[in-house]
C-alpha cells in the first residue's frame, strides 16, 4: 500500500517530464519534413503562399518581438510603477488590497474578451489619435500609415494591460523581499522617498525586476486570440505602429483551422520557431529569479 | 571668580545655542529635490490610476453591451446563422463547462500526486528539481502550443476535432499551475504536525493522506479554482482540438462548441446580431472564470 503510493506518486512526477519532452519531440518530429525541405531560409524569407508552396516566417518573427517588444515597454513601466506604488506606502493597506484586486482581476480577463474590447472599444478611441500623428508627424517612422482597423497599435496595448498583471506581481514580491531596515537606513541617511525608491530600493530588488520583465516578455510572445483578432494578420513588416502586422500564435490561430496537409508541416514549423523562443525566454527569466530569491536567503 | 564663573559659563552656553538655529525638520516642498519627489509620487498616482481604467472600460462595456441581450434565449438558444435574428449560445456554455470538466478530471489527479512527490516524498532529488523547473517553464507555455501538441497527438490520430481533445489540451496548460500550487500548499504544513504522525506510527502514506493532503486543501484548492478560471478563459488550444459546432453535444467525440471561440468566430463578423451576442458571450464568460476566482479567494482565507 504505502510502496504502492509512493510508486504513483512518482510516477506523476516523471510525468511531467516526459510530458514536456513529448511535446518538444512531437512538435520537432512534426516540423521535421518542413525543417528539411525549407531549411533556415524558412526564418528569413517572407512570403507565405499555399499556393506555390513558398513559406516564410520572418514578418512574423518580426512582429512577435515587435508587439511584445512595444507591450513590454509600456506594460514594464506600469507595472513597476504600480509595484512601487503597492510596496512603497503610498496607500494605507486596506487600499492596497482593494488595488491589488483591481490589478489581479486584469489577469482573469480573457484574452478573446479583451481582443472583442479592443475591436469596439480601443480602435475607435485609437483612430482620431493615430490619424493626427500620421497627419502631423507622418515623417517619423513610427507614424508612417495611418490605422485603418486593427494593427500594431492596439495589439501591443492589449497586450500591455495582459502582461501588467505579471510583471506588477512579481516585483511587488521581490520589492517585498527587502528587509525593512534597508529602507529605515536609507531614509535614516537623510534621503526623499523617491530618493530612497530610486537609489537604494529599485536597485537592491533589481533581479527580481528584471525577472519580471523577461517572464511578462514570455507571455506576450505567446499570447494569441487577442492578437489574432487586433493584429490585422498582415504579412509585412513595418516600423509603423499603425500598420498591420502577424504574430507566430496569431498565425497558427488564423491559419491552422483550414490548412491543407502542405500548409499544416510549414505551420509546425512555425510553431517550433515559437516554441523554442518562448521556452528559452522563461528559462532565462526563471533563471533570473532564481538568482534574485538565493541573493536575499544568502543575506538573511 | 568663583562665585561668577558658573554664570558666566551659562550664559556663554546660551550665547552659543541661540546663535544656533535649532534644527528644522520640516523640508521646504519647493526645494528641488522635494519637488522631484513630489512630482515623482504624482506620476506614480497617475499611473495606477490610468492602468486600472481598461479594467473598468471592459466590465462597463460587458454590462451595457452584454447585459442587454441576457436573458433565458441566449442562454439556451443555439447560435444564429447570418441573416437569423435572435439565437443564443446555449451549446457553448455546455460545451465549455464540459472541457473544462475533463481538463479538471485529468489535471487535478495527477497534479497532486506530483505535487505529494515534490513536496513530501522526495523535495530535495535530481527529478524533483527538474520537474519543478519544467512546471515553471510550463506555466508561460503559449496556449496555443498545447492546441498544436493536441492536434498532433490526438487529433491527427482520432481523425476528428472533438470535445476529449481539448479537454486534454487544457488539462496540459492547468497541470503545472495545480502542481505548483498544491506543493505550495503541502510545503507550508508545519514539520511538527508529520513529525507527530510518523511518531505515533504511521507510514509515510498515511501521514499523506491523514495529515498533509488534509491541512493542506485550502491552499491546493484554492491553486485548483485558479487553475479551472484560467482554462475556462482560455481559447487559443481549442481553436484546432475541439473546433466549433452549431448544435449541442451529443458524444466526447465530435466538433464542440465553447464559449470563446464562440465570441472570437461572431467579433470578426458584419453583423449586429451576433456580434451582440458576442459581448454577452463574454458576459458569461468572465462571470464564470470570476466565479471560481472568487471562489478560490474564499477557500483560501479560511486558513487558520
Amino acid at each position: 500500500m504505502d510502496r504502492g503510493f509512493r510508486g504513483i506518486a512518482w510516477a506523476s512526477a516523471a510525468f511531467i517530464l516526459v510530458l514536456v519532452v513529448y511535446i518538444i519531440f512531437e512538435i520537432g518530429g512534426k516540423a521535421l519534413p518542413a525543417m528539411s525541405q525549407y531549411g533556415l531560409g524558412f526564418l528569413t524569407s517572407t512570403t507565405w503562399n499555399v499556393q506555390t508552396e513558398q513559406f516564410g516566417i520572418l514578418p512574423q518573427i518580426w512582429g512577435t518581438l515587435y508587439s511584445s517588444l512595444l507591450a513590454l515597454i509600456l506594460g514594464g513601466v506600469f507595472g513597476i510603477a504600480i509595484a512601487i506604488f503597492l510596496t512603497q506606502d503610498f496607500l494605507h493597506s486596506g487600499l492596497a488590497a482593494v488595488f491589488r484586486t483591481i490589478i489581479e482581476m486584469l489577469a482573469a480577463i480573457p484574452s478573446v474578451v479583451f481582443g472583442l474590447w479592443g475591436i469596439y472599444v480601443l480602435i475607435p478611441l485609437l483612430r482620431p489619435v493615430a490619424d493626427w500623428l500620421h497627419g502631423s508627424l507622418g515623417f517619423v517612422p513610427f507614424f508612417g500609415t495611418s490605422l485603418s482597423g486593427p494593427g500594431l497599435a492596439p495589439a501591443a496595448l492589449v497586450l500591455a494591460i495582459m502582461i501588467l498583471p505579471t510583471v506588477a506581481s512579481i516585483s511587488v514580491d521581490s520589492l517585498r523581499q527587502i528587509p525593512y531596515k534597508v529602507k529605515e537606513a536609507a531614509y535614516g541617511m537623510g534621503t526623499t522617498r523617491w530618493e530612497a525608491i530610486l537609489k537604494v530600493m529599485l536597485p537592491t530588488a533589481s533581479s527580481g525586476i528584471l525577472a519580471a520583465l523577461v517572464l511578462g516578455f514570455g507571455r506576450a510572445l505567446g499570447e494569441t486570440m487577442a492578437l489574432a483578432m487586433l493584429i490585422g494578420n498582415a504579412n509585412q513588416i513595418s516600423l509603423s505602429l499603425f500598420a498591420p502586422a502577424n504574430t507566430l500564435a496569431a498565425l497558427l490561430a488564423s491559419s491552422f483551422p483550414e490548412a491543407g496537409p502542405v500548409e499544416v508541416r510549414a505551420l509546425m514549423y512555425a510553431a517550433l520557431a515559437l516554441l523554442a523562443i518562448t521556452l528559452i525566454v522563461n528559462a532565462v527569466g526563471l533563471a533570473v529569479m532564481k538568482f534574485a530569491t538565493r541573493k536575499f536567503e544568502a543575506e538573511r | 571668580m568663583s562665585v561668577s564663573g558658573p554664570t558666566v559659563e551659562s550664559n556663554m552656553r546660551d550665547l552659543i545655542a541661540a546663535s544656533r538655529p535649532a534644527p528644522n525638520l520640516h523640508r521646504s516642498p519647493l526645494e528641488l529635490r522635494a519637488l522631484k519627489s513630489g512630482i515623482l509620487t504624482a506620476l506614480t498616482w497617475i499611473g495606477a490610476l490610468l492602468a486600472s481604467v481598461p479594467l473598468f472600460s471592459v466590465i462597463y462595456e460587458l454590462v451595457v453591451a452584454g447585459g442587454s441581450r441576457l436573458n433565458w434565449e441566449t442562454l439556451t438558444a443555439l447560435p444564429p446563422s447570418a441573416f437569423e435574428t435572435g439565437g443564443g449560445f446555449g451549446n457553448a456554455i455546455v460545451g465549455t463547462l464540459v472541457m473544462v470538466g475533463i481538463a479538471t478530471l485529468i489535471s487535478v489527479p495527477l497534479g497532486i500526486l506530483a505535487a505529494v512527490q515534490l513536496a513530501i516524498l522526495d523535495p530535495d532529488s535530481k527529478l524533483t528539481h527538474t520537474v519543478r523547473f519544467l512546471a515553471k517553464v510550463l506555466t508561460g507555455f503559449p496556449s496555443i502550443l498545447a492546441g498544436v501538441f493536441v492536434y498532433a497527438v490526438m487529433v491527427v490520430t482520432m481523425k476528428t476535432y472533438s470535445a476529449l481533445a481539448g479537454g486534454v489540451a487544457l488539462a496540459v496548460l492547468m497541470l503545472p499551475t495545480v502542481v505548483l500550487a498544491a506543493e505550495q500548499a503541502m510545503s507550508m504544513v508545519p514539520k511538527k504536525m508529520k513529525d507527530a504522525a510518523y511518531g505515533i506510527g504511521c507510514t509515510r502514506t498515511q501521514v499523506i493522506l491523514k495529515v498533509v493532503l488534509p491541512t493542506g486543501a485550502p491552499g491546493i484548492l484554492t491553486g485548483v479554482m485558479l487553475a479551472v478560471a484560467g482554462a475556462a478563459g482560455n481559447s487559443a488550444p481549442l481553436l484546432f482540438t475541439a473546433l466549433f459546432s452549431n448544435y449541442y453535444m451529443s458524444s466526447l467525440t465530435e466538433p464542440t462548441a465553447s464559449l470563446a471561440i464562440l465570441i472570437f468566430n461572431f467579433s470578426g463578423m458584419p453583423y449586429d446580431n451576433q456580434i451582440e451576442l458576442a459581448w454577452a458571450a463574454s458576459l458569461v464568460l468572465v462571470l464564470i472564470v470570476l466565479v471560481f476566482n472568487v471562489l478560490a479567494r474564499l477557500v483560501g482565507r479560511q486558513k487558520y
